[in-house]
């Protein structure tokens, strides 16, 4: 079981102005081994990795790879080291092709060889049995496929460490098996691999190892056979489980008696087929489905993010026009969307201006409001979320990624919606987070709130909603309420079939 | 699980699209001048004269396309192009040397080119703010060194000046009776030379490719293993080299030395740059498109002229016209394109 050590960080210090990101940190990987790099928001797992694959350089301590100390001052650094990183954002270029995008930064002459190239990305992609081509432009292919190119291309570089940054938020279950395969054919390769991901059985389902951060500290480096998943969760948020299980079923269902909220009829848009959806007050709600079945293009229809083409609304039974995301906040619907880095956080302004913008936009420009209102605003819901953020002025982007979401999350509460749809809000966010989350959701439904919630966790959903709408290529293929609410129920409904 | 998608051929990529809408615009306006206008239109005279007056500003345009691709800006070519011809008329009076000229011309280009890219990539200062200092700047020493026009009295020079390629078979008879030779200058080589070169650079070599990386998604290409700063710094050399090229073209075509020579070229650069299809956020674009955005512009002037519009607001207003006219068909193609649903 004991392979030989492939790579030692020991006593990893990282500094960044105002937090001690990490703290003589240790981590080993061996050879042949998936270890799995776990931890909440701000533990220090992004941290880490990136001062592996020298985008940070580290402030003491020192890399070892299979004995020998390595100096990483850049990726191409990492890269010659045999370190590979797939990251969750996609970090390939676009407007590149397929073929180029895995072999560019690494061709051996100053010629491109675009054909060999193509044809050899052509082979690879067919060993992994990734349904795309080389001469293909990346950008045209979808989001789960992007990120198997980056895979592919970090394979194809023979790397001795494989780092995996949450390689599964964008994939689907099918998707994700492949990668699992994948991964287990590289290991038996003998490459270490580094896995980050916040899906816990997915840690189990392939990992050796699990090392837990926590607060840029090391907790403690166990055998994942060893590690029960409840303990494995407080080890990574200091906390017991109980809260966990008491937010099982508290799911209020509304439906029956309560006043409707919001209505359409036959909605469609740009991106989303016609369909019928009502909401009641205080009620929560989900929208199921796997990844491209047209649950956010739906919500993001009834926030009239996409254009609109056709279909009737009613907000408190009042015939309404939705086509402009401000044609619906006016009506007292918020969007929380599920791409944060693009459709939500502007990384450049503070958190203080990030959180009052939407009400900024519901008041209008001509009223503007003051800073040390603004910095009121601010300061409470840094409080009430928990955002940890150095200051209310610190820029949003150097925040990490959960409290990045907690600022939009506080952006959208400031406006005091009546109905507020959360689109993926817990992706790529630790557990203590997405616990946070989940309450403040089913807080909000006791005051009144509709809430319209959607994740690619199951679990997560019949922890919140008293009313899943389960979508299937592009169409809404049923609603489970009640008894129905279980795993097994809607996996059942998402794949089709009575049986 | 691989799809028979092997046997389809790839959809046109955006650049190849919009490149070739540039083509096909420019003919069509081509042909119909020649059927509307006729006289000089109907010789092959009438498109060298047109490469003849704009072999500077095809080889400005190219560097430009490069910083572009990269997605950067430089607004100080024409400046430089034009504190170029300043210095080396000068200095050709001055009893200096032709070949010396050359390298001082490179030299001039070069030294822009290597601050400009010190300051963009290494210091990271936006690259409108560095470059538009460094057009004042050039702009500032070109009048320093002769507020006066002045006018190659180098013996030497005037050959050069002078030579002309004679393509016979592609002339024409003039009305009375005598045959007369296509002609080309030799500038007109160079801008070939130049634009052959920066295609093979930008389609073939790893350096282009990396251009387009950096211009696609600068972090990516970082984590990609390009050397980011290193090309971005590169691109402005190579803009920079470029505009010291184009100084001494200019200065072949011209034969002397103004203040205001190559006055407004990096707007019409730029103009070019974005007909022919690249875009100003980065990452798409060619030059084979940015030849015709220069064909198209200054055929459009010429056909202004031919219609009698001889004052010079008309090309200007038709220019604008057209600039505008293709950042909206682009822009409405693209949208149009990236609408639809995305293949798997």
């Amino acid at each position: 079981m004991d392979n030989p050590i492939l790579l030692t960080m020991r006593h990893i210090e990282k500094r960044f102005p105002g937090v001690l990101a990490l703290n003589n940190v240790d981590f080993t990987l061996r050879k042949g081994e998936i270890h799995a790099l776990m931890g909440e928001n701000g533990a220090g797992k992004s941290t880490l990795i990136k001062i592996l694959t020298g985008v940070y350089q580290m402030d003491g301590g020192e890399v070892q790879i299979e004995g020998k100390p390595v100096v990483i001052h850049s990726p191409q650094d990492a890269q010659n080291s045999g370190i590979s990183t797939v990251y969750q954002e996609i970090t390939l270029c676009p407007n590149l092709t397929v073929a180029e995008n895995m072999f560019i930064g690494r061709e051996d002459s100053a010629w491109i060889q675009r054909k060999e190239y193509e044809k050899k990305a052509d082979e690879i992609l067919g060993r992994l049995e990734i349904p795309t081509r080389g001469a293909r432009i990346l950008g045209r292919c979808s989001l789960a496929i992007q990120q198997m190119v980056a895979i592919a291309r970090a394979v194809d570089m023979n790397c001795k460490v494989l780092i995996l940054d949450e390689p599964t938020s964008s994939l689907d279950d099918k998707e994700v098996n492949m990668l699992f395969k994948l991964m287990r054919d590289l290991k038996a390769q003998g490459v270490g691999i580094i896995f980050v991901t916040h899906f816990l059985e997915q840690v189990y389902e392939v990992s050796d190892r699990i090392t837990v951060l926590r607060n840029g500290e090391l907790v403690g480096e166990y055998p994942a056979s060893d590690l029960p998943q409840v303990e494995l969760v407080a080890k990574m948020i200091g906390k017991n489980l109980d809260e966990f299980s008491a937010l099982k079923g508290s799911g209020k269902d509304v439906s029956k008696n309560g006043e409707v909220f919001y209505e359409a009829e036959e909605l469609s848009s740009s991106q989303a087929l016609p369909f019928d959806f009502k909401i009641h007050k205080g009620e929560v709600n989900g929208f199921t489905g796997l990844l491209g079945s047209g649950r956010s293009e739906s919500v993001r229809a009834i926030f009239g993010a996409d254009k609109v083409n056709g279909g009737t609304v009613k907000v408190k039974g009042e015939p309404v026009k939705i086509t402009r995301p401000i044609d619906a906040m006016k009506h007292g619907i918020g969007y929380l969307a599920e791409d944060r880095k693009r459709d939500g956080i502007i990384a450049e302004l503070s958190v203080r201006e990030n959180i009052i913008l939407a009400l900024q936009v519901m008041n209008g420009f001509f009223k503007p409001i003051s800073r040390s209102e603004s910095e009121a605003f601010a300061d409470e819901y840094i409080k009430v979320l928990q955002i940890k953020t150095a200051s209310r002025e610190t820029p949003v982007g150097s925040l990490s990624g959960g409290n990045q979401q907690k600022v939009i999350l506080a952006r959208w509460l400031l406006t005091h919606p009546d109905y507020l749809i959360l689109d993926e809000p817990t992706r790529g966010i630790d557990v203590g987070t997405k616990l946070e989350i989940q309450k403040l959701v089913l807080k909000l439904a006791e005051e009144g709130v509709s809430v319209t919630f959607i994740s690619s966790e199951v679990e997560e959903m019949l922890r919140t909603c008293s009313r899943l709408i389960v979508m299937r290529d592009r169409h809404i293929v049923g609603e489970l309420t009640g008894e129905d609410l279980n795993q097994a129920q809607v996996m059942k409904t998402i794949a089709g079939g009575e049986a | 699980m691989i799809k028979n998608n092997s046997l389809k051929r790839e959809p046109l990529t955006d650049t190849q699209l919009l490149t070739t809408i540039t083509i096909i615009i420019f003919f069509t306006m081509y042909f119909t001048a020649m059927g509307t206008l006729g006289g000089g239109f109907l010789r092959f005279q009438q498109i060298f004269d047109i490469l003849n007056d704009n072999a500077s500003l095809i080889i400005v345009s190219c560097g430009l396309t490069i910083v572009m691709i990269g997605g950067g800006i430089d607004i100080s070519v024409g400046a430089v192009t034009s504190l170029v011809v300043m210095s080396c008329v000068m200095y050709l009076n001055s009893g200096g040397n032709i070949f010396v000229s050359i390298l001082l011309a490179l030299g001039i280009g070069l030294a822009f080119g290597l601050v400009h890219g010190f300051l963009i990539s290494y210091l990271e200062i936006q690259p409108f703010i560095v470059t538009l200092a460094g057009m004042f700047l050039a702009r500032g020493l070109t009048t320093i060194i002769s507020i006066d026009p002045q006018k190659v009295q180098h013996k030497g020079f005037k050959t050069l000046l002078d030579a002309e390629i004679k393509i016979p078979w592609l002339g024409y008879t003039a009305n009375n009776g005598n045959r007369v030779d296509a002609t080309m200058e030799l500038g007109v080589v160079i801008a070939i030379v130049v634009l052959i070169a920066v295609f093979i650079l930008l389609r073939y070599l790893r350096l282009g490719r990396a251009f387009y990386a950096i211009g696609g998604n600068q972090q990516s290409a970082l984590m990609l293993g390009i050397n980011v700063k290193r090309t971005r710094f590169i691109s402005y050399v190579i803009s920079g080299a470029l505009s010291g090229i184009s100084g001494f073209v200019f200065m072949m075509h011209t034969g002397a030395g103004n203040a205001t020579n190559a006055a407004g070229m990096e707007m019409n650069a730029i103009a070019a740059s974005i007909i022919g299809g690249t875009l100003l956020t980065g990452g798409v674009g060619n030059v084979a498109g940015t030849f015709f955005g220069v064909m198209i512009l200054t055929t459009i002037k010429k056909i202004v002229v031919s219609s009698g519009l001889n004052q010079p607001w008309w090309q200007n207003i038709t220019m604008g016209g057209m600039l505008c006219f293709f950042i909206i068909l682009q822009s409405v193609v693209l949208s149009r394109r990236n609408g639809k649903k995305k293949a798997v």
